[in-house]
C-alpha cells in the first residue's frame, strides 16, 4: 500500500463500502473475522452491489456473497494478473484517470529486464545474497534512491551473516510510506506508446496471465475468471466504483506485499482509488493493530512510519533525514525533519537541543534483524535474556510453535501480561515438548512472571482500528484484583528503572534518565491516558503559542519549537479537545460521519480523495462526487477533509525542480508519493520486484507454471536443522507432502485463543480443533467425518477431528487434482483453558517475506492420515520418518534461486 | 375477553386480560442476511446468565449448539446444501401448501463433486428462537401460572413460580421450552426455561440482547404488526432478486398457532432449518375436547340418572 499510494493504511473506511457497486473480498473472510464491519458489505448488497468472494474455502463470507471463486491457496498473484491482463487487452481501464493520476506514462530505464527474460527474476538479482540491486528498476533520468538507506550497508557490519541480517532489517519501513526518489521530474510519454512506458511494460508483463494460465495455476475455471473480470470492469469508471477488501489471508505469505500490489494495480487501472465506494480496504487482524503499526511495536519503525535508524548508516540526524527523502522530491515526506525533531522533543524534552542533534544519538540503532522470528532464534542461541509478552501468545499464535517454545525455555526471564494464563505462560509444564521429552520442567531455568492484565473495559484509552480511526474508550469498571493496564505497567517499570539509575553517571544511561516520564496519575496510580495522547498529538514549546496543543502536523518545526510523539496523529487533540472521544451519532451527521472519532491523517476518511475529481477538479460523475474544486471560493471542498493542499488549484503547476509539498501539481493526488502519482509500477521501495509476478509458496506440491523459478527468489529463509522445509514442486520428495493446507480463524474464537478458549460461552460454540476436508480427500485418505486425522509436515504432526464438507473443493491444477486442508488455529494444549487441542501453527516453519518480515503462515504443504498421532517420543520418530522418506536436509526448499528445470528429470519426484 | 385457543387474534395481551397492553413485540429474523456469527447466542447467554451447556463437537457443520433448549435460547442452524431447484412456495395458503420433506440426498455429501459446479453450493444460516405464539400451548397447560402472557404479548416463565412439572415441554409444537438439567449448583435447575424476549430489557425500553448484538440486522426487533409488513416487503425484494425458494414463516395469523411473535424469512422449506412445516398449538382442540368431555359427562350422568330413575318405576 505504502509503495503504491504513499501510506500504509486502508485507503477508505468501512461505512464507505455501502456505496460500492461491486466488492471483491480476497484474502479475507470478512463475515467471520470482521462481522461488525461486514454490515456495510451487506448494506451494499442490499443496494444492489455484487459481492464476490475469492478464497480457497467456502466460508460464511462466501455464503452471503453473490459469487464464490475457489482458488488454490497461494496463487492470488496469478488470479490478479489474469484480471490485469483482461483489463489491458480489452482496453477496460479508465483512460483519463490512468493518464492523469498514475505513473502509466512514465518512461523506465532501458536496462530494466522483466522476469520472462530471466527465467523468473527481475534484473539486478544477486543469487549470492538473494537480493536485488533495484537500480535498473528506476525511472529514466531519476537515479533510484531506495528509501531509508536500504542500499547503504552498515559501515562496520561484522561478518557476512550480520550484513545480510542488516539488509533484511531494512525494508519494513518501505511498506510504510512512499519510497523516495531523487526528484519528482520524470520523463513521460502521454500517448503511452513508448515501449519503455510503465503502461507498455505492464502490458507485456501480464500478457502471459491468460485465462488458461490462471486455470492452470489457480484451478479457477475461465468462466469464473471472466465473470469476476466483467463484474469489476462493468462496475468501475465515472459512474461506478469497485472496492477490494483484503486481510491477513494476503499478508501472511512470502509474496504478501506483491498480492496487495496486484490489487493496487487493478484499482489504479480502473480508477477506483480515492473515490467513494472504491479503494482498498485493508482489514486489520484485530483491535488496534493499525495503531500498533502507526505507533509501532515493530523493531524497524519509529512512530508515524519514520524508519528506525541503523548503525553506520544513520549516525547523525542529517544523514538520517536525507535517507528518508530527498528535499527535491514531491510530497509531504520532504518534511521528515520536522516530524523527526518533534518526535525527539517528545521523547527527551529539554534534553533535546539543536546542539546535540536533538538527542538523535539517544535513539537505539539497529544492528540487524531484530524481528520476532530472528529474536526467537537468538534465544535458542542464548543471546536473549528476557522477553515481554503483552497480549501475545507465540506458543500458539506464531509460526513454528515448537521453535517459539524451545526459545522461551532458553530465557532467563519471561514476563507475560495477559487476561488469562495462556499457553506461553505455562509452556514449562504443559507444552507438547514436555510430553515428547524434548523439554523437562526441572531443566528449564526460565523464570516466568505472570501479570494479570486489565481488559479494555477496565481502562481508558484509544483503539486505532482498521480504517485509521482513533476511538476513545472510557473505563467502565475498575480492574479486579491485581489486574492493571499496560500503561500502568510500563509507567511503573520506567519509574523503577529510572530510580535504579538515578545516581548513574554513565553516559549510556542518559537516554533513560532524560526521558520525559512525568505523567499525572489518578488515585489508583493509573497514569492519565489522555496526557499520553496529548504528548502524541504534540505541543508548541516556545513562541506565542507555547504550551498549546498542535492542531496539524503542518505546524511541526525542525528547530525544536514543537513536540509530537507521532506526526500522523497530530490533530487528535486539535483545539485542546480529545477528538477521538467524539460520539455524535451517525443519524445526526453526514454519512461520512467526520465527527465520530478521529482518523489520521487530519481526520480524512478517504485517502487520496483528490482523485475523486477529474484533472480539472470536477467530480467524475454526479453520483460519485466526493471532493471537488470550488472555483469561486478557490478551495477544495466536499464531503470529506480534502487530502490535498486546500487552496492548490487543479491547474497549478510548480516550477521545475520544486520539491516538497510545493512541488505537487494540481493533479498530483497521491501527495505522499515522490512523484505525486499512484504507482502501477514501483521503481523503488519494494525489495522483491517492481511488479507482482507469480511465485509458488515456499512449500508447494505444485511446480511454478510460469518459469523455473519456483518461489520468491528473495524470500527470507533460515537454514537450520530445527527449521526444515518440505520439498516443493519438482524437488525430489515433494509428493511425500502432497496436499496444500491453510490456516484461519473462526468467528467463535480470537486468534491464539487467549480471549476465547478461557470463556465457556465461546468455547462451547467451537469446542474442538478440527480440519476441514473435501469428501474426495476423505475418500482418498480414508478419513471419516468426526473421526481423527493426523496432519504432518517436516516440523510437526498434529491431530484434529475431521470435518468432511463440500465447502472444501479439490481443484484441478497443472493437470492434477490438488486437495486443500483447512485448519483453524485457535487451539493450544495449555491445561488452564476451558478447551484444548493441538495448534495448527506448529505445522509451519519460519520463512519470511523480504519486505515486511511476515511469516508465510497461510499456506504450506502437508500429508494427512486417518487416526490420532503418536504420543511421547514416538511422535518425534513419526515426523522424522516422514523427513527421511522425503530426503529432507537443511538445504531442502531453501535454495532461493531455483536451478533451471532439467526437463528430462522433471515431474518425477521420488514417491513415498 | 375471548380466551380463545386458536385462530387469528389481534391482541394476545388484551386477550390474556391486560387492561393497558403495549403494542405486541416480536422478532423478524431475516435469514438471507444471517452470517452465522452466533453473536445472538452469546449475547443472549451473557445477558440472561444462562450456563454453558456442553463442550461437544457435533459435526453438524458449524453448529455445536444443536437445538434450542433450557440453556440455549437462541440457536443458529447451519445447513450445507448442494444447490437444487426449489419449488416456489405457495404464498396464498402457506399452511396448506405441499412441501418437500427436505430429506438429505442419498449418499455422502459431495460424492458427485465436480470442481466446475462446486460454487453452486449453499450454506444456509438461521437463528432460531422461541416463537412467542399467539396461542401458546406451554402457557395454556402450565398448572402453576409460572408461564404468563406479558403486556408485550410475549410468553415468559417466572422462575420462582415454576415447579418443574414439565407439562409445557411436550406442549410446545416447536420443541422450544425445556427443563434445565444439571447438578444442584446449576442455576434454575429443573425449572422450565426459554427465551423471554428479554422481558427485563423491554420493560426498560431496550432492545433484546440478541437483536442488539446482531451485526447485519438479520434479527430485527419491533412491533409485530410493523414487522409483518417489513417481512412481506423484504420477501418481495428477495424473491425479486431470484430467490425462488424464499418464504415467510410464522407471520401468518391464520396458521396453526395464530401467527408467531417471532417470524422468519427462510430461503428454503422450514424442514430444511429443522422447523415444523405446519405447527399447530397442541391445545387447539381443548375447547372441543372439553365440550365432548362435557357432553360425555352429561351423557353419563343422564345415563346414570336414567338407570337410577328408570330402576324405580
Amino acid at each position: 500500500m505504502g509503495a503504491s499510494f504513499g501510506r500504509g493504511g486502508a485507503t477508505n473506511f468501512l461505512q464507505d463500502l455501502q456505496h460500492s457497486d461491486c466488492i471483491v473480498i480476497q484474502g479475507s473472510n470478512m463475515a467471520e473475522c470482521h462481522p461488525v464491519g461486514f454490515q456495510w458489505v451487506m448494506e451494499a448488497k442490499a443496494r444492489g452491489a455484487k459481492v464476490i468472494h475469492v478464497d480457497p474455502r467456502f466460508t460464511r463470507t462466501s455464503a452471503v456473497a453473490d459469487k464464490h471463486v475457489p482458488l488454490r491457496a497461494g496463487s492470488d498473484i496469478a488470479f490478479l494478473g489474469g484480471i490485469i491482463n483482461y483489463i489491458l487487452t480489452n482496453d477496460k481501464y479508465f483512460p483519463e484517470y490512468v493518464l492523469a493520476y498514475t505513473n502509466a506514462s512514465t518512461i523506465l530505464r532501458d536496462d530494466f529486464v522483466d522476469v520472462d527474460d530471466l527465467d523468473g527474476v527481475f534484473s539486478g538479482y544477486d543469487p549470492e545474497t538473494a537480493t536485488y540491486d533495484t537500480e535498473s528498476w528506476s525511472y529514466a533520468g531519476v537515479e533510484g534512491m531506495a528509501a531509508a538507506g536500504s542500499r547503504n550497508p552498515p559501515a562496520h557490519a561484522g561478518g557476512e551473516s550480520e550484513e545480510s541480517q542488516a539488509a533484511r532489517g531494512a525494508g519494513h519501513e518501505l511498506g510504510g510510506h512512499g519510497a523516495a526518489l531523487a526528484h519528482g521530474q520524470v520523463q513521460t510519454d502521454t500517448t503511452l506508446q513508448d515501449p519503455r512506458t510503465v503502461f507498455q511494460v505492464l502490458k507485456r508483463h501480464y500478457a502471459r496471465y491468460t485465462p488458461e494460465m490462471v486455470q492452470e495455476v489457480c484451478g479457477v475455471a475461465p468462466e469464473d475468471l471472466l465473470e469476476v473480470c466483467e463484474a469489476v470492469t462493468a462496475n468501475s469508471g465515472r459512474d461506478r466504483t469497485t472496492a477490494w477488501v483484503y486481510s491477513v489471508g494476503w499478508t501472511h505469505h512470502t509474496v504478501g506485499v506483491q498480492y496487495i500490489r496486484g490489487s493496487a494495480i487493478i484499482q489504479l487501472l480502473l480508477g477506483n482509488m480515492g473515490r467513494p465506494g472504491g479503494g482498498i480496504m485493508a482489514l486489520r487482524g484485530h483491535a488496534s493493530i493499525q495503531g500498533s503499526t502507526d505507533i509501532p511495536t515493530l523493531f524497524n519503525l519509529l512512530p508515524g512510519y519514520l524508519p528506525m535508524p541503523k548503525v553506520g548508516a544513520h549516525d547523525d540526524l542529517d544523514t538520517y533525514v536525507d535517507t528518508i527523502c530527498s528535499p527535491d522530491q514531491k510530497g509531504f515526506w520532504a518534511n521528515a525533519r520536522d516530524y523527526t525533531v518533534s518526535l525527539l522533543k517528545a521523547y527527551w524534552g529539554d534534553a533535546a537541543t539543536p546542539e546535540n542533534d536533538f538527542a538523535f544519538d539517544y535513539l537505539p540503532k539497529l544492528t540487524g534483524d531484530h524481528g520476532t522470528y530472528q529474536s526467537v532464534m537468538n534465544m535458542i542461541a542464548d543471546e536473549v535474556d528476557g522477553y515481554f509478552l503483552l497480549g501475545q501468545n507465540p506458543a500458539v499464535g506464531s509460526a513454528h510453535g515448537k521453535l517459539q517454545r524451545l526459545g522461551m525455555a532458553h530465557l532467563k526471564w519471561l514476563v507475560v501480561r495477559d487476561l488469562n494464563m495462556i499457553d506461553s505462560a505455562t509452556f514449562w509444564k504443559d507444552s507438547p515438548e514436555i510430553e515428547t521429552g524434548e523439554l523437562r520442567t526441572a531443566d528449564i531455568a526460565t523464570e516466568v512472571f505472570f501479570f494479570p492484565a486489565a481488559s479494555h473495559v477496565e481502562k481508558g484509552g484509544t483503539f486505532t482500528q482498521t480504517q485509521r480511526m482513533l476511538q476513545w474508550h472510557r473505563k467502565a469498571i475498575e480492574p479486579p484484583g491485581d489486574c492493571r493496564s499496560d500503561l500502568h505497567f510500563f509507567f511503573q517499570l520506567g519509574r523503577k528503572i529510572r530510580e535504579r539509575l538515578a545516581s548513574s553517571t554513565d553516559q549510556r544511561d542518559r537516554p533513560i534518565l532524560d526521558l520525559t516520564w512525568d505523567y499525572p496519575v489518578d488515585e489508583h496510580g493509573e497514569p492519565s491516558a489522555e496526557a499520553v495522547l496529548k504528548e502524541i498529538n504534540g505541543y508548541h514549546l516556545s513562541g506565542a503559542k507555547a504550551g498549546q496543543l498542535l492542531s496539524s502536523f503542518n505546524e511541526m518545526k525542525s528547530d525544536g519549537s514543537t513536540s509530537g510523539g507521532c506526526w500522523i496523529y497530530t490533530g487528535v487533540f486539535a483545539d485542546g479537545v480529545n477528538q477521538a472521544d467524539r460520539r455524535k451519532p451517525g443519524r445526526d451527521q453526514s454519512w461520512v460521519a467526520p465527527e465520530w472519532g478521529w482518523a489520521w491523517p487530519a481526520n480524512r476518511r478517504t485517502l487520496y480523495n483528490r482523485a475523486s475529481a477529474d484533472a480539472d477538479g470536477k467530480p467524475w460523475s454526479e453520483q460519485k462526487a466526493f471532493i471537488w474544486w470550488d472555483e469561486e471560493q478557490a478551495t477544495w471542498t466536499g464531503h470529506d477533509v480534502p487530502d490535498f493542499p486546500v487552496d492548490k488549484a487543479p491547474s497549478y503547476r510548480p516550477e521545475r525542480g520544486t520539491g516538497g509539498p510545493a512541488g505537487l501539481s494540481g493533479d498530483d493526488p497521491f501527495i505522499m508519493q515522490a512523484d505525486g502519482k499512484g504507482w502501477l509500477y514501483a521503481p523503488s521501495g519494494i525489495l522483491d520486484g517492481p511488479l507482482p509476478s507469480h511465485y509458488e509458496p515456499h512449500e508447494s506440491p505444485v511446480a511454478n507454471a510460469f518459469y523455473s523459478q519456483q518461489a520468491n527468489p528473495t524470500r527470507q529463509v533460515f537454514r537450520r536443522s530445527d527449521n526444515l522445509s518440505n520439498p516443493s514442486g519438482e524437488e525430489a520428495g515433494s509428493q511425500v507432502y502432497p496436499y496444500v493446507f491453510t490456516t484461519y480463524r473462526l468467528t467463535e474464537h480470537h486468534t491464539a485463543g487467549g480471549m476465547s478458549r478461557w470463556l465457556p460461552y465461546l468455547s462451547e460454540l467451537q469446542p474442538e480443533f478440527f480440519c476441514e476436508i473435501s469428501p474426495a480427500l476423505a475418500a482418498e485418505r480414508g478419513l471419516t467425518h468426526l473421526g481423527w486425522a493426523t496432519i504432518v509436515t517436516a516440523r510437526a504432526a498434529i491431530e484434529a477431528r475431521v470435518m468432511v464438507t463440500e465447502r472444501v473443493v479439490p481443484l484441478a491444477v497443472g493437470g492434477r487434482t490438488v486437495h486443500q486442508v483447512g485448519l483453524p488455529y485457535h487451539w493450544g494444549v495449555g491445561e488452564d483453558a476451558v478447551v484444548t487441542g493441538d495448534s495448527a501453527n506448529d505445522l509451519f516453519g519460519v520463512v519470511l517475506d523480504p519486505n515486511v518480515h511476515i511469516q508465510e503462515s497461510k499456506v504450506a504443504s502437508c500429508d494427512i492420515r486417518p487416526g490420532r498421532r503418536p504420543t511421547g517420543p514416538a511422535l518425534l520418530e513419526y515426523v522424522a520418518e516422514y523427513r527421511r522418506r522425503a530426503g529432507i536436509t537443511v538445504e531442502t526448499g531453501n535454495v532461493q534461486r531455483t536451478p533451471p528445470t532439467s526437463h528430462e528429470h522433471g515431474l518425477h519426484p521420488r514417491e513415498s | 375477553m375471548s380466551n380463545s385457543f386458536s385462530g387469528p387474534l389481534d391482541d394476545p395481551a388484551a386477550d390474556a386480560g391486560w387492561q393497558e397492553s403495549q403494542p405486541r413485540k416480536g422478532f423478524f429474523t431475516d435469514t438471507s442476511v444471517c452470517i452465522g456469527c452466533k453473536a445472538c447466542e452469546v449475547a443472549c447467554k451473557e445477558w440472561n446468565g444462562i450456563p454453558e451447556d456442553g463442550l461437544n463437537m457435533l459435526g453438524s457443520s458449524y453448529d455445536n449448539t444443536g437445538a434450542l433448549s433450557a440453556s440455549t435460547w437462541r440457536h443458529v442452524a447451519f445447513i450445507e446444501q448442494p444447490a437444487r431447484s426449489v419449488e416456489p412456495a405457495v404464498q396464498a395458503e402457506p399452511s396448506r401448501a405441499t412441501v418437500g420433506l427436505g430429506m438429505p440426498a442419498v449418499g455422502l455429501p459431495g460424492d458427485s463433486m465436480d470442481p466446475a459446479t462446486a460454487t453452486d453450493f449453499r450454506w444456509l444460516m438461521s437463528s432460531d428462537v422461541c416463537k412467542h405464539c399467539t396461542h401458546a400451548a406451554c402457557l395454556d397447560v402450565c398448572p402453576t401460572g409460572a408461564l404468563f402472557r406479558t403486556e408485550f404479548g410475549t410468553v415468559v416463565v417466572q422462575d420462582d413460580i415454576c415447579n418443574g412439572c414439565g407439562y409445557c415441554v411436550p406442549a410446545c409444537p416447536f420443541g422450544v421450552i425445556d427443563r434445565r438439567m444439571g447438578d444442584e449448583n446449576t442455576k434454575n435447575v429443573g425449572i422450565a426455561q426459554k427465551c423471554t424476549l428479554c422481558y427485563d430489557r423491554l420493560g426498560a425500553g431496550d432492545t433484546p440482547a440478541c437483536a442488539q448484538a446482531c451485526p447485519t440486522e438479520s434479527i430485527q426487533f419491533g412491533d409485530v404488526e410493523e414487522l409483518r409488513e417489513r417481512a412481506a416487503a423484504r420477501l418481495a425484494t428477495v424473491q425479486g432478486q431470484g430467490a425462488a425458494g424464499a418464504r415467510l414463516y410464522g407471520e401468518d395469523p391464520g396458521d396453526g398457532v395464530g401467527g408467531s411473535g417471532a417470524m422468519f424469512l427462510l430461503l428454503d422449506e422450514p424442514e430444511v432449518y429443522g422447523l415444523p412445516p405446519d405447527p399447530v398449538v397442541t391445545t387447539k382442540d381443548l375447547p372441543e375436547m372439553w365440550k365432548k368431555a362435557a357432553l360425555a359427562a352429561v351423557g353419563l350422568l343422564a345415563g346414570a340418572a336414567a338407570a337410577f330413575l328408570g330402576g324405580r318405576p
